[in-house]
């Protein structure tokens, strides 16, 4: 990095200034709204410094909900999140951990057409096969379900991929050193493969994770019983509400409480995921 | 401890390419089998084949009078040390050599013991719970060599496992790898493609070209009387001179009926006004002089008029001949020399160069 001297410095230094207040004011803004009054925010009287109201806002966000007609505890609705980003993250990553594992160390029948049907399907994101992913998780029965939320979001071209790419970088020999150690395919997967993969799985489930708590289209077309709804819709729902003043402060607690899992997961991880990112030791 | 024989081995890939085109090689018990030739020779094919990484097409390959071209490596009883070292890198040291044992079932008492004797051996002691990413190469490699000896395999193979160490290292290893084969009396088989390395290890030497053996023996018997010319010219540093001779002065010199190819190594000249009963000599011109200390390489080309040699097939340029004298002592670059060589230093060859003509 080369060191800048006097203004130049300056210059740069305001610049970043700059872009920081730009993204983080919004979230201040949330932060205080959700400690006022409502009735002030309504009026327009929005003060900028966080008002006295932040234990009982974020009580009444946690475990009761608004007072309109989808009333639901934010609480409740955190944990469907969670469940399903989990699921998805976790699914994600051991299903494309496996699938890549057998196109890359298998020889069988249709390998490279197999690997290419994987590869086609990233042109097909859930938005363009939602019709038919609805009908079949409908038909399935399952709707309003955490694996009805999860499945269709879990097969992924993506990791695979990614898993593929990290594969074929691991030299040929720690196989042929496994398999004259006595290892079986199993046994280099898990005693070998799988540490070496450490973290590179860090990272693709700080991403998958943040990706699945971020879905919106998709729980909101499945999910018709209110105790079913995850956090990205229900901040939707509060704010629809015709028939009532939208409560502002709540909806600010709850934009607020659905940063925090993305933010401690990418904070908690963030050593390995950026491991994962730029190692190249094998 | 075991025999490796293999029995016109060939394998053939399925693009067509042959790589190994039918070899015959017998490693006694407890012997310490080299394979050398240039890359691309198959030696490291080769190598895989026996140790079951790669599938045999043809022939058969014998370990302690066991067939084993269907086994699995793991089951044949063999240790491998690769030239990357292939090191889990996941695993501390007492791990990496621990793994292959504990996949065997061996109980951990045991697995200690071998383990701990293995690293004393190789004093790698106080390194045990490192990573291999905490240890030199040369660390690395003893590592790989310690994988091998723990499991007290029938037959070591190594894969040019010296390559990736530095000139140094490379030589206290090499003396390092002879005296724990010598007291383990393992029978090994080692590919390389350094020659003075191969010459050093082995007391059997394979020399392999183009998938093929050009020659089986002992080094120095290899040395003394290699059998074609590419055995001639890749076994000895720098490389045999070689010029291509017609009939009439094979016959009249060397009392030979052929055209051929005559052989003299470097250090087989001396700088002379006379000519040996039966030798030849050779006006030359000195090129360039490399000096290396204990010994002087003379660069000369052979003089136009001189036409008792023709052009040089392939090792070196027209006309181009090394000589290896003693000390740093060198005639100056431009003096016109005369060397010769004595009668019993000649090596002759077919005019094909795969043949050794004894006169």
């Amino acid at each position: 990095m080369v060191e800048e001297e006097g203004f130049r410095r300056y210059v740069a230094h305001a610049i970043l200034w700059i872009g920081i207040a730009i993204v983080a004011f919004p979230v201040y803004i949330a932060i205080v709204a959700s400690t006022q009054d409502n009735a002030l925010i309504a009026n327009g009287q929005m003060s900028l410094l966080p008002g006295g109201h932040f234990f009982e806002v974020y009580y009444q966000t946690i475990f009761v909900g608004t007072s309109g007609s989808t009333r639901e505890p934010v609480g409740n609705m955190m944990l469907n999140s969670l469940v399903m980003a989990l699921l998805i993250a976790v699914g994600k990553i051991a299903i494309s951990i496996i699938s890549a594992y057998a196109i890359v160390y298998f020889r069988f029948p249709f390998r490279m057409p197999i690997f290419w049907i994987i590869f086609i399907t990233l042109m097909l994101p859930v938005e363009v096969r939602i019709y038919p992913t609805y009908k079949i998780v409908a038909d399935l029965h399952m709707l309003d379900s955490y694996a009805g939320l999860a499945l269709p979001l879990i097969a992924s071209a993506t990791a695979t991929l990614l898993f593929r790419q990290f594969f074929m970088t691991v030299p040929d020999e720690l196989l042929e050193a496994s398999r004259i150690d006595g290892a079986g395919p199993l046994r280099f997967f898990w005693d070998t493969l799988l540490p070496l993969s450490r973290t590179n799985m860090a990272a693709l489930f700080v991403i998958l994770f943040i990706l699945g708590w971020n879905q919106y289209l998709w729980p909101l077309l499945i999910t018709t019983r209110d105790d079913m709804q995850t956090i990205q819709v229900g901040i939707r729902k509060m704010i629809t509400t015709t028939d009532a003043l939208t409560e502002w402060p709540i909806v600010m607690a709850t934009a607020v409480l659905a940063m925090l899992p993305p933010v401690f997961v990418v904070v908690a991880m963030q050593k390995l995921f950026v491991r994962g990112l730029v190692e190249t030791e094998k | 401890m075991a025999n490796v024989t293999l029995r016109n081995v060939r394998k053939t890939y399925p693009g067509g390419f042959e790589a190994i085109k039918g070899v015959n090689v017998d490693v006694g018990d407890g012997q310490f089998c080299v394979l050398v030739g240039p890359s691309g020779c198959g030696k490291s094919t080769l190598l895989r084949m026996v140790a079951g990484l790669e599938t045999v097409t043809g022939g058969e390959i014998d370990i302690g009078g066991r067939i084993v071209n269907q086994v699995e490596p793991a089951d044949r009883d063999i240790a491998m040390v690769f030239q990357n070292y292939a090191l889990y890198p996941h695993m501390s040291v007492f791990n990496n050599m621990a793994y292959g044992l504990r996949n065997r079932g061996m109980k951990e008492a045991e697995v200690k013991t071998r383990v701990e004797e293995a690293a004393r051996v190789l004093e790698l002691s106080p390194m045990l719970e490192r990573k291999p990413r905490q240890l030199s190469g040369g660390q690395r490699q003893r590592v790989a060599m310690g994988r091998a000896i723990v499991r007290q395999p029938k037959v070591f193979l190594f894969d040019e496992p010296l390559s990736n160490l530095d000139a140094k290292l490379r030589i206290a290893m090499r003396v390092e790898i002879r005296k724990l084969q010598r007291r383990l009396n393992t029978t090994s088989i080692y590919v390389t493609h350094d020659q003075l390395e191969a010459m050093t290890l082995a007391d059997v030497l394979v020399v392999m070209n183009g998938g093929q053996v050009e020659q089986v023996g002992n080094p120095l018997a290899i040395y003394e009387k290699p059998a074609t010319t590419f055995v001639a010219s890749f076994i000895g540093a720098p490389p045999m001179n070689l010029m291509s001779i017609r009939a009439e002065e094979i016959k009249s010199q060397l009392g030979s009926t052929e055209a051929g190819i005559l052989g003299i190594r470097p250090e087989d000249f001396v700088i002379t006004d006379q000519t040996p009963a039966g030798g030849v000599a050779l006006p030359l011109t000195v090129e360039a002089i490399e000096r290396v200390g204990a010994e002087t390489f003379v660069y000369g080309t052979r003089q136009q008029d001189e036409q008792r040699v023709a052009a040089t097939p392939g090792e070196l340029p027209p006309g181009e001949v090394i000589v290896r004298i003693p000390g740093s002592e060198a005639p100056p670059i431009g003096e016109r020399i005369r060397v010769a060589a004595m009668r019993a230093k000649l090596h002759l060859f077919s005019g094909d160069g795969r043949t050794r003509i004894e006169a």
